[in-house]
């Protein structure tokens, strides 16, 4: 028999479960920092992907992270949500090093946590309801009445209560990535992460799902970290932003402050410019050679 | 130093014995959820039934034409009926479900949890706090083992109808003999046998499908090569698992 109340509950154990920890973790929380890295490297096949990275994500707010193609943004992500362990640093997120976190106290920290990956990733085989659903019924017992107004609810929000029963293919892009986000808000997480959430989005979805971020933020007081290279967006929506570049943090402030950073590199991405430090070209050999003769 | 070559098969056996691990370990959860394992049953089963019954309809026909031109050689064409059912029971019925199951839903799953790997599906479960392992690769594999036996058993009911079909209404073989000559040899034995042989080769075809798919490489060519190994692997196995149990069973 389901037993609503603790179901209700269920967000209060998950403190609890977070404790579940190896032996020697411990809690590093600081009120302030809703995640921190620290001296942060990581390698793959012996290249260097990000190399000592420090920063913090300040709670309540919401964090850029900006960066050219290829700098590390999605690996920092993926070290951000316990994916992949650094090979040298430390990463804490809520005060809890993810290093030393077993699968069930990862998981434990996933429900407080929500993310929009680029491509939304929803499930194929259920319905734009049953994706906004998934997580509550693998995580609550809640009754079904409970569970229909709640993701009546996230659609609406997102503006596409009217379209709860199509399937994922027959939604555009940005339709599909507005349905992620109403299921990344449905656990009503305390840490929001969006990969790339701008791409793809007419201005009109632009406009909504940037008020969206702000209101989570600033009504429910939502941490957001937002992987963007929309820098135009970023200086509306973000607190603080964090520019990577060649697996370093280059610059670190309001956007404001960036938008008035002297250094070549930083001026070059916030101007959008081809020349700069931030080689465009990848490394090839002479043009002459290639256009006028002979093979690569 | 072994050779490299070896150590990639060992690390590749290492890492599916692990991950069988996984599946049976998750096999409590999924009992406890079991609209997932009906709808893995009716994926894997009720939508092979068509291969599965037509290709066992014509084995047994072809088994019946061999059979009546073998046994008239001897002049015991009475017998065809408890050829076909032994040859059925014991051999065919589990060995050529399990290779068409390796290619209709062994590739099935294989290519369904590569594309959602690929989409990023598995990662987004990931988190959400689901263990894909646990939500989408167990009833896929509990399915298929539950679902291969009784596969087998219409393989082998049809087949047996299709030498019936050929020896009896065709070749002209006596009904009453070949119904009666088949019930008197036919023993439990020989049906324990080949339902061992079915959930034998079941563990393995599922299991191989949900490893290759879980650990494709994440590209339209990666999904594609998995696929292939899914099929390759898993008839190799089925065949190499037959020879041990039939040596062990006689």
């Amino acid at each position: 028999m389901r037993r609503p109340e603790a179901s209700f509950a269920f967000a209060s154990r998950l403190s609890v479960d977070c404790a579940r920890l190896r032996p020697g973790a411990r809690l590093t929380a600081v009120d302030a920092v809703a995640a921190q890295f620290t001296g942060v490297a990581y390698e793959v096949g012996g290249r260097s992907v990000l190399k000592g990275l420090d920063f913090t994500v300040a709670r309540g707010r919401v964090t850029a992270i900006m960066g050219p193609s290829g700098t590390g943004k999605t690996t920092l992500l993926r070290l951000l949500t316990g994916q992949i362990q650094p090979t040298a640093g430390q990463v804490t997120v809520e005060g809890l090093d993810l290093a030393v976190l077993d699968r069930r106290g990862l998981y434990a920290l996933r429900r407080r946590m929500g993310m929009l990956f680029q491509n939304g990733a929803l499930l194929t085989d259920l319905d734009v309801y049953e994706n906004v659903a998934f997580p509550l019924r693998e995580h609550t017992d809640l009754p079904e009445a409970v569970i229909e107004r709640i993701v009546l609810m996230k659609l609406e929000s997102v503006g596409l209560r009217g379209a709860a029963r199509l399937q994922p293919a027959e939604l555009s892009g940005g339709m599909a990535r507005r349905v992620a986000l109403a299921r990344a808000i449905v656990m009503d997480p305390q840490l929001l992460i969006y990969d790339e959430p701008f791409a793809g989005l007419d201005p009109i979805a632009l406009g909504m799902v940037l008020k969206l971020i702000r209101d989570l933020n600033q009504t429910l007081g939502i941490t957001s970290i937002v992987v963007s290279h929309d820098v135009h967006v970023i200086e509306q929506l973000a607190d603080h932003a964090v520019l990577l570049s060649g697996g370093r943090v280059a610059a670190a402030g309001r956007p404001a402050e960036l938008a008035a950073n002297p250094d070549p590199t930083v001026r070059q991405f916030m101007s959008g410019s081809a020349e700069g430090p931030v080689a465009f070209h990848y490394p090839a050999r002479d043009r002459v050679a290639d256009f006028l003769g002979g093979a690569p | 130093m072994m050779p490299t070559g070896l150590t990639a098969v060992l690390a590749k056996f290492g890492r599916f014995t692990w991950f069988l691990g996984r599946l049976v370990a998750g096999i409590p959860s999924t009992l406890r959820r079991p609209r997932l394992l009906v709808e893995q049953v009716h994926m894997t089963g009720a939508l092979s039934l068509v291969i599965i019954m037509l290709s066992g309809l014509f084995v047994g026909m072809v088994l019946g034409l061999q059979g009546y031109d073998l046994l008239r050689r001897f002049g015991s064409t009475e017998y065809l009926g408890t050829a076909a059912a032994l040859g059925l029971l014991r051999e065919l019925g589990p060995v050529i479900t399990a290779l068409l199951f390796a290619g209709r839903a062994g590739t099935a799953i294989t290519s369904e949890i590569g594309l959602m790997l690929a989409t990023d599906q598995l990662a987004a479960m990931e988190m959400m706090a689901v263990d894909p392992v646990r939500r989408i690769c167990v009833p896929r594999f509990l399915g298929g083992v539950l679902s291969m036996p009784l596969l087998a058993a219409i393989f082998a009911t049809i087949g047996i109808f299709g030498a019936q079909l050929v020896g009896v209404t065709i070749m002209g073989v006596d009904a009453g003999q070949f119904w009666s000559q088949m019930r008197g040899a036919v023993e439990l034995r020989d049906v324990t046998e080949g339902v061992l042989k079915s959930l034998a080769f079941g563990l393995a075809c599922s299991a191989i499908a949900v490893y290759e798919g879980y650990h494709a490489i994440p590209t339209a060519e990666g999904v594609g090569r998995a696929t292939t190994r899914t099929v390759v692997t898993s008839s190799i196995a089925v065949l190499a698992i037959d020879y041990m149990l039939t040596a062990v069973l006689l």
